[in-house]
This record gives structure tokens, sequence and C-alpha cells, in this order.
């Protein structure tokens, strides 16, 4: 039984299949990556997850519990962190501000009314954001806006405030698109620091297979909605149908 | 049955001016992406054209007639209005009678213009700034507006009568087999809905057959992929701003007959074409103009005593309740589209 | 101390000693002279005026400011507040106990309905939907819709709802003041010091009104500081990383929108408190689009901003209105006669009646050159002096090498 298990999840969109008949099991401590072409339907299914996107039919089960239904914001309280594809970060507050907020939000649920209390009576907090800004190696841009910060930081912030969080499981939507090599090899080895350090369990969207065969334990192909193949990396990469239906034009 | 028919025909005039200031915020929200606040104010100075033409009309020369005295004895001053002169007496007092729908002349022009300038000189400005600082600088434009109009013309309406031969009322109910004076309408008021189907139905047209409506049509779909496509968009929206202003100013000339124009007037049809938009749906023309007409029939329901009696002063709440009934249950409005304005 | 740092803290001292002081700084000209005829601001009727608007500036701005949240409509709540305070002079007793609490309690109900609606939308809707909320609103008190309904007086139509002697006034006993008063402090009344060519007036009214706005100001501080008011401004800056946070954006929102309402039914208790009488114009959407403009000028999102807006959006008002032609001939007086005919013409049309074109031209120009306001321009100066003061200091330092 795995942290997360998607089981006959169909979406349509008017005429158009997104998903049809999508099954996944996410063991726990693992790295499950989810690959395919364009318009395969790896979006969606993320949307799913996170409770943006009702299925039309199907069941979504973290740790035992349904998530269908649920809004984002509940989904994150059950222990399930996103990571977007551009970063989302709150870019007009500091990067100390950027951490405080999930720390707050892991302590207080969804919602609490502290309008008068000051950060002076909240040491737990400063120290705990504190501690993890020291982990992501930003401690001494804590006082900067984060706008103003490269891509790669910005990348590592909002990693940061997944991970203060503890989650359970982190959706990682394409965190590499876009980047720079160098960035690129120091968010690979983000994740696997991330991974080995703290053991949280990961499903990852991604189009860069060197990311994928270099993090994944186990990947999940989809091909115009449907899972093709669900097997270990090596298999994977030597799999006929997925040769020819998605590797074959992207030459590893 | 007649009674019901006079609401739906006191309607129409209202949801008549609703559905062209709307269709003008639509245009340009849906082109430009600009928030227009100071829509209204377009309404009024076309309002305003109406009444400068109806003083131009009326300037006149006076000659002092010796020979007859006035009730103060003293010498008559003879005024002849200078275009009695032009075109002789009869042909110059039919001129002036028909003022209003003559402004027209005056009207497209001078709108064009204070679109063109409007879009260049200001809002070209905020296109990249958020909403609020858009709504806010349309905002105060029209504050400015409409206190100079207020200090030209004065804070009093001004009456602007139809043409006499239109300012009669039709025994429309005859038309339709009613009894003879059960369903009487004023004639302008028909004119005016007449004039907003023909204005909207040539802007429709003009959208969907001309090679500059289907660009504008492509932009407001898509904006930055016409724009790829190597078309200087931003100088079709300029006009489209000027078109758009022009609806506008065509709808308050034409409306002054019905409501006497006053330095708010803007302002207040601006607040319910607002509404009429949301309701509408942000972004859908034939939703503008749907929801305007429904709004101004459903506001002339309303106002039945036999309504009022149940509920006093539904008439004057009831196009804000439905918007927020509306917002609230489908909350891209009657006709919206997804995307536009979620955030 | 008081829970603010030390920057914070000089602030609000600077403020409240600025508040409490004001009837005599904004007396600078002697009383009988042109300038002070002109320029003065210090009497209780204006002074009144700075610090209750600013009290309802301040609470919008905790919404706008905090949250990006443009309401178009929170003029209505001020409105609220002036019903519900004149009902309790009516009902009660002049005493403006009873009257201010229930105008913070009324306002706060009716924001937290008019908030959970508009609130299912946002951006250019959430304004719209508030400035409908408001214009039917107006449109009740104007046409005493309610009162209508139920066959009894609720906001007295256009007449507008004052206190009159046959009304109950259950609580009055004899010898009670016949205005608003504090327990017997009657706020009309006011103690004078003559100095010179100066008189200062200070009123209880103003005072009161002044200790309200201090301790508005402070609350402001604390909410901005708080962990609350860091999620208002992380709304304003991404809600979407928001949700995906945990965090439920809509209890954060409907706080701020009510906390922001109580705070305009405080100012619009006392406004009622200073004068018992209030009408439906005070909630037409003029006057919110007044109070937009004021924290504009003043500068969005920042603390101060919101004071000084609503201050010198009334000073202006006030001297504006006051100026007419003859008082520009007298300034103009050392021109030719062309000369000061031409300014005045030119002029005329801004001064007198024609505020609101001046107030117009105003806010555009805020919006489009200053969009943070006063306290934008304010920062800018002070930057511009501390560059040519550093650039001086290189200088100084490259010269003794020379």
């Amino acid at each position: 039984m795995g942290i997360l298990e998607v089981k006959g999840i169909n979406k349509r969109f008017g005429g158009l299949q997104a998903l049809g008949d999508v099954n996944l099991s996410v063991q726990e401590n693992t790295v499950h990556a989810i690959i395919g072409p364009n318009g395969a339907g790896k979006s969606t299914l993320l949307n799913v997850l996170v409770g943006k996107l009702i299925p039309d039919s199907g069941s979504v089960m973290f740790d035992g519990k349904s998530v269908l239904g649920l809004k984002p914001f509940e989904i994150t309280q059950m222990g399930i962190s996103r990571v977007f594809q551009t970063p989302e970060i709150f870019i007009n507050l500091t990067v100390m501000e950027n951490v405080l907020i999930p720390c707050f939000a892991k302590r207080d649920g969804a919602y609490r009314l502290h309008a008068l209390e000051s950060f002076a009576s909240e040491k737990d907090m400063i120290e705990q954001a504190e501690k993890m800004l020291e982990e992501v190696n930003m401690l001494d841009k804590r006082h900067m806006i984060a706008s103003s910060m490269s891509r790669g930081d910005k990348r590592r912030l909002e990693m940061a405030m997944c991970l203060v969080q503890e989650p359970r499981l982190l959706l990682l939507d394409e965190p590499t698109a876009g980047m720079a090599r160098a960035d690129t090899e120091n968010t690979i080895q983000l994740l696997k620091d991330i991974r080995t350090q703290r053991g949280i369990t990961m499903a990852i969207i991604e189009h860069d297979m060197n990311v994928v065969f270099s993090l994944a334990d186990r990947i999940t192909v989809l091909a115009q909605g449907m899972p093709l193949v669900e097997d270990t990396p090596d298999k994977i990469k030597n799999h006929p149908k997925v040769r020819e239906a998605y590797l074959g034009e992207a030459q590893v | 049955m007649d009674a019901l028919l006079i609401q739906v025909l006191n309607g129409l005039d209202k949801g008549a001016a609703y559905a062209l200031i709307a269709l003008g915020l639509t245009l340009i929200f849906g082109t430009l992406g600009v928030v227009n606040f100071a829509h209204g104010a377009l309404f009024m100075i076309g309002a305003f054209c109406a009444v400068t033409m109806q003083r131009i009309l009326n300037i006149s020369t006076s000659v002092i007639d010796e020979t007859q005295t006035d009730f103060l004895g003293n010498p008559l001053k003879i005024e002849t209005p200078v275009i009695q002169n032009w075109f002789g007496p009869e042909m110059g007092a039919a001129i002036q009678d028909w003022s209003v729908p003559l402004s027209v002349i005056l009207v497209v022009p001078v709108m064009f213009f204070v679109g063109y300038a409007m879009e260049r000189g200001l809002i070209k400005h905020f296109y990249k700034r958020p909403h609020a600082d858009q709504i806010l600088v349309t905002f105060g434009l029209a504050i400015v507006i409409g206190e100079l109009i207020k200090a030209f013309y004065g804070a009093n309406p001004i009456q602007t009568p139809a043409p006499a031969a239109l300012s009669g009322t039709i025994d429309f109910g005859t038309w339709f087999g009613f009894e003879a004076g059960a369903v009487l309408y004023p004639a302008w008021r028909l004119v005016y809905f007449l004039f907003a189907g023909a204005v909207i139905a040539a802007v429709f047209a003009f959208l969907q057959f001309t090679t500059f409506g289907m660009v504008v049509r492509a932009g407001m779909a898509d904006r930055e992929t016409v724009g790829l496509l190597g078309i200087d968009i931003d100088k079709r929206f300029t006009l489209m701003f000027g078109l758009a202003a022009a609806v506008a100013g065509l709808a308050g000339m034409m409306y002054t007959p019905i409501l006497s124009p006053h330095y708010n007037i803007g302002m207040d049809f601006l607040v319910l074409s607002f509404v009429v938009v949301v309701v509408g749906g942000m972004g859908s023309l034939p939703g503008a103009v749907l929801a305007g007409f429904m709004l101004g029939i459903l506001q002339s329901f309303a106002s039945m005593n036999e309504v009022k009696a149940i509920i006093p002063g539904i008439d004057q709440i009831i196009i804000y309740l439905v918007a927020i009934i509306i917002l609230l249950t489908r909350p891209r409005g009657l006709m919206g589209r997804k995307g536009v304005m979620e955030d | 101390m008081l829970g603010l740092n030390s920057h914070d803290l000089k602030m609000f001292i600077v403020i409240a000693i600025l508040t409490l002081a004001a009837p005599i700084l904004l007396n600078p000209f002697p009383d009988a002279s042109a300038l002070g005829e002109s320029f003065n601001a210090g009497y209780p009727a204006l002074m009144q005026r700075f610090v209750i608007f600013g009290i309802l500036v301040i609470g919008f701005n905790l919404l706008f400011g905090l949250t990006g949240y443009l309401s178009f409509g929170h003029a209505a709540f001020l409105g609220i507040g002036s019903y519900a305070a004149v009902w309790m002079f009516k009902l009660l007793s002049y005493n403006i106990v009873p009257a201010i609490l229930l105008s913070v309690i009324v306002a706060g109900l009716v924001s937290v309905v008019i908030g959970y609606v508009s609130l299912r939308r946002s951006g250019i809707y959430f304004s719209i939907l508030t400035l409908a909320f408001a214009q039917m609103m107006y449109a009740i008190a104007y046409s005493d819709l309610l009162g209508r309904m139920f066959g009894i007086t609720v906001t007295n139509g256009e007449t507008g709802l004052q206190v009159y002697n046959d009304d109950p006034q259950i609580l009055m006993s004899a010898g009670d003041p016949t205005v608003p008063h504090l327990f017997g402090i009657t706020m009309n009344g006011s103690s004078t010091w003559n100095v010179g060519g100066w008189s200062f007036i200070f009123q209880n009214g103003y005072y009161l009104s002044a200790i309200f706005m201090i301790a508005a100001f402070y609350l402001s501080i604390r909410i901005f500081r708080s962990p609350f008011g860091l999620m208002l401004r992380a709304i304003k800056s991404n809600q979407t990383r928001m949700h995906y946070t945990g965090l439920n954006t809509k209890p954060y929102m409907l706080a701020a929108f009510v906390i922001s309402g109580m705070y305009a039914g405080l100012a619009g208790g006392l406004l009622s408190a200073m004068d018992p009488l209030t009408g439906a114009e005070r909630m037409f959407w003029t006057a919110s689009g007044e109070i937009v403009v004021m924290s504009i000028l003043g500068g969005v999102g920042t603390l101060i901003g919101p004071v000084l807006g609503a201050g010198l959006i009334k000073y202006l008002e006030n001297i504006v209105s006051k100026i007419n032609d003859g008082i520009l001939h007298n300034w103009f007086a050392f021109m030719p006669d062309w000369l000061d005919n031409l300014l005045v013409t030119i002029i005329h049309p801004f001064i007198g009646k024609g505020w609101h074109l001046t107030l117009g031209l105003l806010f555009m120009a805020v919006v489009i050159f200053l969009p943070g306001g006063l306290v934008e321009g304010g920062q800018r100066i002070g930057r511009l002096f501390r560059r040519k003061k550093s650039t001086d200091a290189a200088n100084g330092a490259t010269k003794p090498a020379e």
C-alpha cells in the first residue's frame, strides 16, 4: 500500500479525454517520476492530486484518506506540498518572511487570528525559519526581497518553504524547466540531499530525462492521458513501447 | 397583458442605454484589458455635445426695433437666430428643432478625438499597471471631466427637447391589436431603441465582416498571438477606443430628450453599466447587450406600483440585487468566458 | 515599549504629539491676519474631520493596503455607524458611549455580511460588488426603504436622521446635557487660550476623536507588524502560494474586511457624536471614492500614509473652498492688472466650488506620477538628499588626496 494511491482516474474536458483510467501508486520513501510527451496529461494529473481539478471518476487516497473534493489548502494541511514550474513565492516579501509564513501555517492550521501578537513573542517560529534557511544556505540573504533573487535561489527558497512544513509527500512540477545547466545540476543535488537527509517521498513530473534518471526509483509513463507502463528506470529505458511513444523523439 | 407590454417598452430605452455603454466598456476591456471608470464620462460628453449643438443653433443676432416696445416700455429687441438668417425662417426653425439628432455631426468627430486623446495621452501608460491603478486613474479622470462640465454648463439639468415631430406618443397597442390608448409610448423612446439597435448591429457587423474587426476579435481572444503575427495591434486598439467612445457618446446624445443631462449623469450610468458588464460577463459583447436590456426591463418591472406595494423601493435596488445574485451563482456572468479576470 | 520596535515607536509618538498639539500647530498665523484667515486650520470643526477621516482611512488601509483588495463602497460602513449612533441618541440618551459602541458593532455585523459575499470574488469583481452593495445601501437609506417596508422611520430618507424633542431618550435624566456628551463632558465644550494675536481652542470633541485616532493608529501598527498582517501581505503577494501553504485565505480576508469596516463604523459614530445628525449622502459613492483618494494620496500600504492623506485632503478642501476671486485679486495685487485678471480667470474654475476639480486633478497626478503617494514622494526626496550627501562625503574623502 503506497502513501499515495490513485485508482481509475478519468477526466474529460469537453470532447478531450485528458486522463483515462490512470492508476498510480507512490511508495513511501521513493522518488516516483511521471513522464510523457506534451499533452500526455501530466499536469492534469498533478492538478487532480492537489485538489485544483476534480476528476469525473476514480479515487485519490493519501495515507489511507481520500483527498477528492478537498480544497488545496486542506490537502496541503494533510502533508502534501507542491513545487511549481515557475517558483511560486511571495515576491514582495523578504526571504525570512517567505519561510515564516509556512511555519505559522504548519503550527496554526488553516487560519488563526493573531492580529495583535508581535513577532517578538514568536521565537520558536523565527528559530525554525532561520534553521531552515541555514540548511539551504540562504541565511545570509534573509533580509533580501524575494523578487531580487536569481531564479535558482527562488527555486531553493520555494523548496525551503515546502520543507519547513515537513511534508510527507512533495509534488514537483518540472522543477528544472527553463533552467541553465548549472542551475539544473544544483537542483538535482538539492533534491538528492532532501531525499537522503529527510527521506521525503517525492512525485516528480519532468521533461528532462537526465533529471528523471538521476533521481527516480520508479517511473510512470503517460501517453495521451493513459498510463503506458510503470517500472524501474532501467526497465523503462529499454521498454520498446516507451521508446516508440516517447524516448524515440527525445533520444536519451 | 398590455400592462406587461408597457413595462417591457419602458425598460427598452434605459436598457438600450445600458447596453450601449456596456458594449463600449466591454470593447475596451476586451481589447485593451483596461477597466475604464471614465466611460460614463464619455456618455456625458456625448450628451453635452447635444447641449452645445442646441446652443450653437440658437446663436442669435439682435436688432433693436425702435418702433415697437416690450412690456417694460423699452425698445423691442428682436433676436433672430443666425441659422434662420442663413436658411430662411422655416428651414432654420426646422434645423433648430432637430438639434438633437443633428448633433451627430458634432458627436462623432468629437468623441473619436476624445477617445483617441484619452487612449494615447493617458490609458496607454496604464496597460502594464495593475487593474486597481487603471480603476483609480480613470476614476480621477471621470471626476475631472464631470467637474469641467459643471464649470462650463452649471450644475442644473439642461432641457434638450426632441424634435416636435418625434416628441408625441405612439399608440403602440393598436399595432398589436390592443384597444386604442391602452399602450401609449413616447415616440422618442422608440426612436432611441431603434437607434440603439442600429448602432449595436453596426458594431457587430463591423467586428464580424471587416478585416479590422477580425483582428480586433482575434486580439480580444488572444492578444499576444495576434501581436506575434506582425500586426500593429496597438494602433487598431487605439481606434477601437475611439469607436467605443463614439458609441458611448451617441448613446448619451440621443438620451438627452429622455433625461436632461447634468454633470453627474455619467457616473450614475457608469455604476449601473459596470453592473451590466459584470452580469453579462466580462469580455462578452453579446453578454453586455443582453444584460443591458434584461436589467433595463427588470428595473422597469420593479417600478410597477403593484410590485412596489409589496416591496417598496425595489426598483432602486433591483439591479444591484440581481448583480449580486448572478455574481455569486454564475461568477463569470451570463455569457462570460473562462479565464477573464479570474484572479 | 508598547510592543513596538523603536522605529514604529518613534513614529507613533510623533503622530500622537502632533495630534494632541494640533490646536496650536495648525494655527501658525495670527487669527486676524490675511494668512491666518486663509491657511489656519486649528479650529475644532476642521480638526475633527482630520482625525475622524484619519480613523476611516487607517481602517481602509488595513484592507486595501495590506491585501490589495480595493473596496469601492467603504463609505457604506461610515454611514451605518453614523445612523447607529444617532439612533442611540434618540432612544437612550446623548451619552456617546452606547452610541459609539453600537456604531462599531453594527458596522462590524454588516461588514461580515457584505464581506462574506463580496470576498467570494476578487480583483475588479470585488471592487464592483462592494460598489454595488454601497449603492444599494445608499438607495435604501436615501428613500428609507427599510422604514417604508415596516411602516416606521429608520433613516428618515432625504431629510436625514436627527434627534427630536419627543424622542424617547429613556436614559435621559433632568440635568443631562442636551448635546452629545461623555458622562457630562459635552463634545462641543471647549476652552480657549488667548496669546497675543492668537486664540487657541481646545475642544472636548476634538480631543476625544484625537484619542480614538491615536488608539486606532496604534492598533494598526500592531496589526501591520503581527503575523496576521504578514499573512495579509502574503495574500496580496501571491494567493496561489498561500493556498499551497495550507492557509485558508477566506477567513483572513474576512477578518481584514470586518476590522476595516469597524474602523469605518467608529469614524461614523464619532461624526455623529460631534454633530448628532446624519444623512444618506455620507454613503454615496463619491464618499467612498474620497476614501480611496485619501489613502492613495498618502501612500497605500504604509502606516503613516493614510493619516497624512486624510489630513491633507481635508485641509486642502477647506482652504481651496474658502478662496474666492477677491482673495486671489488681493494676492496678485502687486502684478499688472492684465496679468492679475488673467491669472484669476485661469485659477477661477479650481477654487471655491471647483474644489472637486482640483481634487480630481491632484488624484490623477498622484496615481500617474507617484503611485506610492506622499510617503513615496518623501522617500524619494530623502534618497535624493542622502545621495547628495554621500557624493559630498565621497568628494570630501577624495579631497585630501589632492
